[in-house]
């Protein structure tokens, strides 16, 4: 009986699946709804949860008490903070400028190599890449401390009379920084670099330039998406890093990112740490949108 | 670019900057044989560290959890991930831009707001941290690479040989087993293997959704590296540096030799 009518028109209940499967946009939904699933409990609501505590207040023991209020985001316009931030922002920026300058002869002369070489030197670069960060920390705390290779190569050369002091202070901070990002800077420099045809270069020689100029005005400028996507690769996560500060940075050295941490886990005043996010978060993005607006680019960011 | 041999002054400073990048790395090597203890000069070759290692039943622990989350967390990732990357790459559906941008929200947005926003809401849900919430984590962090290596496998996929196996009679799903996910498993290995690395490589999230006994690698390094310098550490990165080069150079063998053009 069933049969019989679904030949002549099928049942509503078959052809509305039939319908939604023959939709690319159920499918499409089908796909994806999973992942968007996950991402809510996961991305989603905990960062408007982070959202919701930074207008609270710290209870007595730590707790959260929820009356709506904007004092953790006046508290943070304190100088104190303003400070820690401004530091912040001048280490975020230092990083960025240490790994274009080591960053750019190299991603260029890779680029100029034979295609051939150019996958093993772009895996040279990704080795470290891919070895645990705290442990390329940890290199540079053996050659940097006191009684490390570099003072005790420096020693016996006879160029310093006293072990130097660099582990835990701000220098000390930006080598590790710039060593941890610089394959961040030179994939994307590369990737752009190489589609720089020979021709062109080729034409600015025959009409007069000399290679720096012609390096100035062809090859800078078609780098540049590069450069860029490297700057916030770099830049975003030197911004929020609190590691490296805090294994190679001593006390004194506090980034935002430090801040954050402290708040949640030492500290235990959840609202001001979620107002300090918040504004690590709207700095992230201002950044983002800031580079992305003044060049086009695409894949140097999908390295 | 051009076909002319580098100059000289840019292969003695390339020369240079790969001298920079491995000389602290071949440091740790080699003073993880290192007889003293307190590994400030050299003194002696041993292997008495590894020993050491291998008797340290912190580190065993560490790298007991750390497998178990990689692995679960990669898996999990690999077929979310997958799945979103056939979504954004074959239709179109409402909401496609907002999805698109939400995928992107894990790889932009600083590690350190993104581990307290988790450890915050775990809390407020009661959820006790542990294995459990650094996976779930892990997949939260994994899914958009794994998707953003998956879709650009598809982009240059060739749908007539699908559209040919359904010709020739093969339902949705046996073309998608037989000729769709063969054709992308390269990209979707790929992407396991970034989703992997990350887990494996993550100190930020793990150290705010991590609770008591679910302690893993890079958090057992911080811990070691920061109360003492010891070669111990040396023995335990000198394995790690060297699994990871393996790992890396079979993935390389394995890419050349399935698209010969291809350089990544």
């Amino acid at each position: 009986m069933a049969a019989e009518t679904s030949s002549v028109s099928p049942a509503p209940r078959f052809s509305l699946i039939r319908q939604l499967r023959e939709s690319p946009h159920a499918q499409g939904l089908a796909l994806i709804s999973p992942t968007l699933i996950y991402l809510l409990f996961t991305l989603v609501l905990p960062l408007l949860l982070v959202v919701v505590l930074s207008f609270m207040t710290r209870g007595p023991y730590g707790n959260i008490i929820y009356r709506v209020n904007l004092g953790n985001y006046t508290r943070l316009m304190d100088t104190l903070y303003l400070r820690i931030l401004g530091y912040s922002l001048l280490t975020a920026a230092l990083t960025t400028i240490g790994t274009i300058l080591i960053g750019y002869p190299l991603a260029y002369y890779i680029a100029r190599t034979p295609p051939r070489q150019r996958s093993v030197y772009l895996f040279l670069i990704l080795v470290p890449f891919w070895t645990n960060f705290i442990i390329r920390i940890y290199a540079w705390i053996m050659i940097l401390r006191t009684e490390g290779l570099l003072n005790s190569f420096l020693l016996k050369i006879g160029f310093i009379q006293a072990p130097l002091d660099i582990l835990y202070t701000p220098t000390a901070v930006l080598i590790g920084m710039v060593y941890e990002f610089l394959p961040f800077m030179v994939l994307p420099l590369y990737t752009s670099l190489e589609k720089i045809e020979p021709a062109q270069l080729e034409a600015a020689a025959d009409l007069g330039a000399r290679p720096f100029m012609a390096f100035l005005r062809v090859t800078l400028p078609l780098s540049l998406p590069g450069m860029i996507a490297g700057s916030i690769l770099v830049f975003i996560p030197a911004m929020g890093m609190f590691v490296v500060p805090d294994l190679m940075g001593g006390a004194k050295t506090i980034l935002v990112g430090n801040l954050i941490r402290n708040q949640f886990l030492t500290a235990r005043d959840w609202p001001f740490g979620a107002a300090a996010s918040m504004l690590l978060l709207i700095l992230t993005l201002i950044f983002t949108l800031f580079y992305t607006r003044r060049a086009g680019f695409g894949e140097e960011l999908l390295v | 670019m051009s076909e002319k041999k580098p100059a000289i002054w840019l292969r003695i400073y390339a020369l240079l900057a790969y001298a920079y990048i491995y000389f602290p790395i071949l440091i740790l090597i080699i003073f993880s044989f290192n007889t003293q203890k307190i590994n400030v000069r050299w003194e002696g070759f041993t292997l008495q560290w590894y020993k050491v290692l291998f008797n340290d039943q912190n580190v065993i622990l560490a790298t007991r959890n750390t497998l178990i989350i990689a692995f679960t967390s990669t898996i999990i990732s690999t077929v979310i991930g997958t799945l979103a990357a056939l979504a954004l790459q074959r239709y179109r559906f409402p909401g496609y831009g907002a999805a698109e941008s939400l995928l992107y929200v894990p790889v932009i947005i600083p590690e350190v707001v993104m581990g307290i926003s988790l450890l915050a809401f775990f809390a407020s849900i009661g959820l006790t941290l542990g294995l459990g919430t650094i996976t779930l984590s892990h997949i939260a962090f994994n899914i958009p690479f794994v998707t953003l290596v998956v879709r650009a496998r598809l982009h240059g996929f060739d749908k007539s040989i699908e559209e040919a196996a359904m010709d020739l009679g093969a339902n949705e799903l046996t073309t998608f087993w037989r000729v769709t996910l063969p054709t992308i498993m390269p990209g979707v290995l790929s992407g396991a293997l970034l989703a992997f690395t990350l887990s494996l490589d993550d100190y930020v999230i793990t150290y705010f959704t991590a609770g008591p006994g679910s302690t893993t690698l890079p958090l057992r390094i911080f811990s070691m590296v920061r109360f003492a310098v010891t070669p111990e550490v040396n023995a335990l990165s000198t394995l790690w540096v060297l699994t990871v080069f393996i790992v890396l150079l079979i993935g390389q063998i394995a890419q050349r030799s399935q698209s010969p053009q291809q350089t990544r």
